[in-house]
């Protein structure tokens, strides 16, 4: 198994796809019970009841309501507790996590690309780290894309315009499959690549290796300042605008009266479409920036005002 | 057998709606519901084969897991076509344009339906409409599936996506006359004495389904037309590059399309019901369980869209209410299975094609439910979503089951359409070959499906061959399956045994009078006196007498 092949649906790579497998194994075996009862219950009247037989059929047979309302009755509540049940699971898989490895993912025809905090970046290949939180914010350059890692049982689209996010701990290390399950085009199929979860001092060693010169932050630093924002988003500068030092993950009070929080989406917003959400107290003069940054820049821009934040 | 009922054998010797005219113009410009039938069952035939012919060629392709028989363009056309063509041209119009037309009146003792003209404009726009879709296969296809996400749709797609569009937007008032028309004849034509809780549950089922036609396809409409306008103009609706949403285009599309489905089974459940009921000479089950259980489809059916968008980027708290819904929305479902299985208890059940195929359609559909259920959960959705998984789910309920039910309706009431008997051994032999060959084709893709293969995927990973050539090799039996009734009942239509007026000592109001029917449908005014399906064990043999005032 030294040279394993790729793994999909048919291993469990974390304790998520353990849990729904069971969820689904259950609803397989009640839905195989369910159809085995009406086969066999078919099967039975067919040969009793058939045509060419003449007995058995005394007076006319009544159903009582009750049996309709107990069959009505049974579903609804098995029904009712296989939803609280895949629910929980569900909710489980969505709950913040603290302390995660924050990787991002932008998925473009039709390739996948991942960005490391560290400034690593990676072409439909992604390297994580076993047993570790990770959270994953995607976004897409063009149509709307799904990242599928099978082994994992989860799935996200990819969707242009706005960030979505899913969670991932892999509790197995090994080399899994990344699909593309939105249909995306022409080479759809070919979209691909490989999850490789490392043992933690095997990713340490793989990060040094691909060490990038410049952090995410870095990298979204000096766009910051090639594209001219750094003139008006400093201290000192003539132009009045936000700050944005400690602004990441705080309530920003806006001119209409409302609130928000400066999170990801907030920031992402407010650099493409200023005039959306605009800062109580100032005037927008900001021209946008829609169709002049990729994905993956908006991502360093915001990898470097989250470190204004964190660095504090 | 003998002609059921007295009177009709002079009723008989009359002319039929067949023998009304022989000319072109007598069948294209008919206002005669039965005509119109006719003119859907060929149209809708051809769009089937045609159909199936994109069928056949994906099946070829995903035989092996390289993509070597078509280019990954083709391929992609290839599935969005076969799903375009088969909801919109032979789906949806199926069970109720031709059997709903021909039977409706017939069973509700009226001359037509509502709007006769009304009936015939119809199908001139499923034409057009139908034109266009022709139009969009010579001009060198469609690869947007049939789904038309945006923004591929609206923006990257290089193939002829707005003459595709105009296609299923011009069909859908075909649709929505159609319902229109189907609406107003149940409320206001029926006999007197035809209460509501005395209408056969084909009636009610096509009611429901008209319901859903009228309510949901004007949202389908706008929705097309808007990506239409983004496509052609730039108006930014769904594209994020110009302001828009494309989860916006989801919503919106999903509102239409999940009801859609029930479109695609109400009236599958129907057929199912008359036939089960009329072979083994008992009522239904539950009658009125099963009436309320069609309105509670058709309603419940309205509110669990969101479910196709548990991992679109949707609030979790939004799927979970979805979630919830999808499961409520199986319970009326079960109830339907529970009571055909029951209706067959103490019955005198013969096995001629007719119940054959109902007795297909109720298993198919059972395991299409259940899985639907797997689709509701929200975890497992998560990791099921747009694979095999769901491929093999819809499929079981739009082919498993509604076209069983439609080749089963279409055995059974064949004596009253044409007036000839189909051959018995040849259908039951069908019957059986569709159910097996239905099975091994689709059965695979739910394994493939769970272990993680996508769909839509011209090549794939080589873990999933053998599945999928199990599934290429079920295809040819489901094939065949398909083609026998197209022979047999081809063939009987010209050829087959003068069928009697009644030949399954059926119940149905539409039995009652000459096979085929008259121009008219009834020479006498029609009173009701009597429940539904008054079968008894005992009438086997004897034939029934309606006791109609």
């Amino acid at each position: 198994m030294a040279n394993a092949e790729l793994q999909t649906g048919a291993v469990q790579a974390s304790e998520f796809a353990a849990d729904v497998d069971s969820l689904f194994l259950v609803m397989a075996g009640l839905s195989g019970i369910v159809v085995a009862g009406i086969a066999v219950l078919i099967l039975i009247f067919s040969i009793r009841y058939r045509r060419s037989r003449s007995s058995m059929r005394e007076g006319p047979p009544d159903f009582p309501l009750a049996l309709e309302y107990t069959w009505i009755a049974v579903p609804t509540l098995i029904f009712i507790g296989l939803f609280v049940w895949g629910a929980r699971v569900f909710l489980q898989s969505q709950a913040e996590r603290n302390d995660a490895l924050e990787l991002r993912v932008v998925g473009q025809q039709w390739m996948w690309m991942f960005y490391h905090p560290g400034g690593a970046r990676e072409l439909n290949e992604l390297h994580i780290p076993v047993d570790r939180n990770i959270r994953l914010l995607l976004s897409s350059d063009d149509v709307i894309h799904s990242l599928y890692l099978p082994a994992f049982r989860i799935k996200q689209d990819a969707v242009p315009g706005r960030y979505t996010q899913v969670w991932l701990n892999a509790e197995r290390t090994g080399r899994y499959r990344i699909m593309c399950a939105e249909y995306c085009g022409t080479e759809h199929s070919q979209m691909y690549g490989v999850v490789e979860v490392m043992e933690p001092e095997d990713y340490s060693l793989w990060l040094e290796l691909n060490a990038y010169d410049t952090t995410l932050a870095a990298q979204g630093e000096r766009l910051f300042n090639a594209m001219a924002c750094s003139g008006c988003h400093t201290s000192g500068s003539t132009i009045q605008a936000p700050s944005l030092e400690g602004l990441y993950g705080r309530v920003v009070n806006l001119q209409d009266g409302s609130t928000v929080v400066a999170d990801e989406v907030y920031l992402r917003d407010s650099i493409i479409v200023p005039d959306r959400d605009i800062v109580a107290g100032f005037d927008n003069v900001m021209p946008a920036y829609n169709d002049q940054l990729s994905e993956a820049q908006l991502f360093m821009l915001i990898a470097y005002i989250q470190s204004l934040t964190l660095a504090q | 057998m003998s002609d059921a009922g007295s009177g009709t054998l002079s009723r008989s010797s009359r002319a039929s709606y067949l023998t009304a005219g022989y000319t072109l113009r007598s069948w294209l410009l008919t206002s005669d519901h039965k005509r119109v039938a006719w003119l859907y069952i060929l149209s809708i035939t051809i769009f089937f084969l045609v159909g199936a012919a994109m069928a056949a060629v994906i099946r070829v392709e995903l035989a092996t897991a390289e993509g070597d028989t078509v280019t990954a363009d083709s391929y992609n056309k290839m599935f969005s076509l076969h799903g375009i063509v088969m909801v919109w041209f032979f789906l949806i119009p199926a069970i109720p344009a031709t059997l709903g037309n021909f039977l409706i009146p017939l069973m509700i003792g009226a001359r037509d339906l509502a709007f006769p003209k009304l009936n015939l404009l119809s199908w001139y726009i499923y034409t057009l409409g139908a034109i266009f879709t022709v139009y969009t296969v010579i001009a060198g296809g469609v690869d947007t599936g049939w789904t038309f996400y945006t923004p591929f749709s609206s923006m990257f797609s290089n193939s002829h996506v707005v003459a595709a569009l105009t296609g299923v937007f011009i069909v859908g008032f075909s649709s929505i006359l159609t319902g229109l028309n189907f609406i107003a004849t149940v409320h206001k034509m029926r006999a007197p004495g035809l209460t509501w809780f005395r209408l056969p549950l084909f009636v009610w089922s096509i009611y429901a389904t008209s319901l859903i036609l009228v309510l949901a396809t004007p949202v389908l409409a706008i929705t097309l037309v808007l990506v239409i306008l983004e496509r052609t103009v730039g108006i930014g609706i769904f594209d994020p590059a110009l302001g828009g949403d494309p989860l916006l285009f989801q919503h919106l599309f999903w509102f239409y399309s999940h009801p859609a489905v029930y479109i695609m089974i109400l009236p599958g459940m129907g057929v199912t019901s008359e036939l089960i009921s009329c072979y083994s000479r008992r009522p239904v089950a539950g009658y009125r369980f099963m009436a309320y259980s069609i309105l509670a489809i058709a309603f419940i059916g309205f509110l669990v869209w969101g479910h196709h968008m548990f991992v679109s980027g949707q609030s979790a708290y939004a799927s979970l209410v979805f979630g919830l819904l999808s499961f409520m929305v199986a319970v009326p479902s079960a109830i339907k299975v529970f009571n055909w299985t029951a209706t067959l208890y103490k019955g005198s059940i013969s096995f001629e094609t007719g119940m054959l195929y109902a007795l297909g359609f109720v298993g198919l559909f059972t395991l299409g439910g259940l899985t639907g259920l797997v689709l509701a959960s929200i975890a497992v959705d998560v990791h099921v979503h747009d694979t095999y998984f769901v491929v093999a789910h819809f499929h079981y309920i739009m082919v498993g089951g509604m076209v069983m039910a439609y080749l089963g309706g279409m055995h059974f009431w064949w004596p009253k359409i044409t007036g000839r008997m189909y051959n018995e051994t040849v259908g039951q032999l069908s019957a059986i070959i569709s159910f097996i060959g239905f099975n091994l084709t689709f059965f695979p893709q739910f394994v493939a499906g769970y272990l993680g293969m996508p769909r839509r995927y011209h090549s794939y990973p080589p873990e999933y061959e053998s599945l999928q050539l199990v599934s290429s090799v079920g295809a040819v039996v489901l094939a065949i399956g398909y083609l026998l009734p197209l022979l047999n009942l081809g063939w009987s239509a010209f050829a087959g045994r003068k069928a009697p007026g009644n030949p399954w000592n059926a119940s149905g109001l539409e039995w009652s009078g000459a096979s085929p029917p008259p121009p008219h449908n009834f020479s006498e005014p029609v009173v009701v006196a009597q429940e539904p399906y008054s079968y008894h064990t005992d009438d086997r043999d004897n034939p029934l007498v309606p006791d109609r005032a």
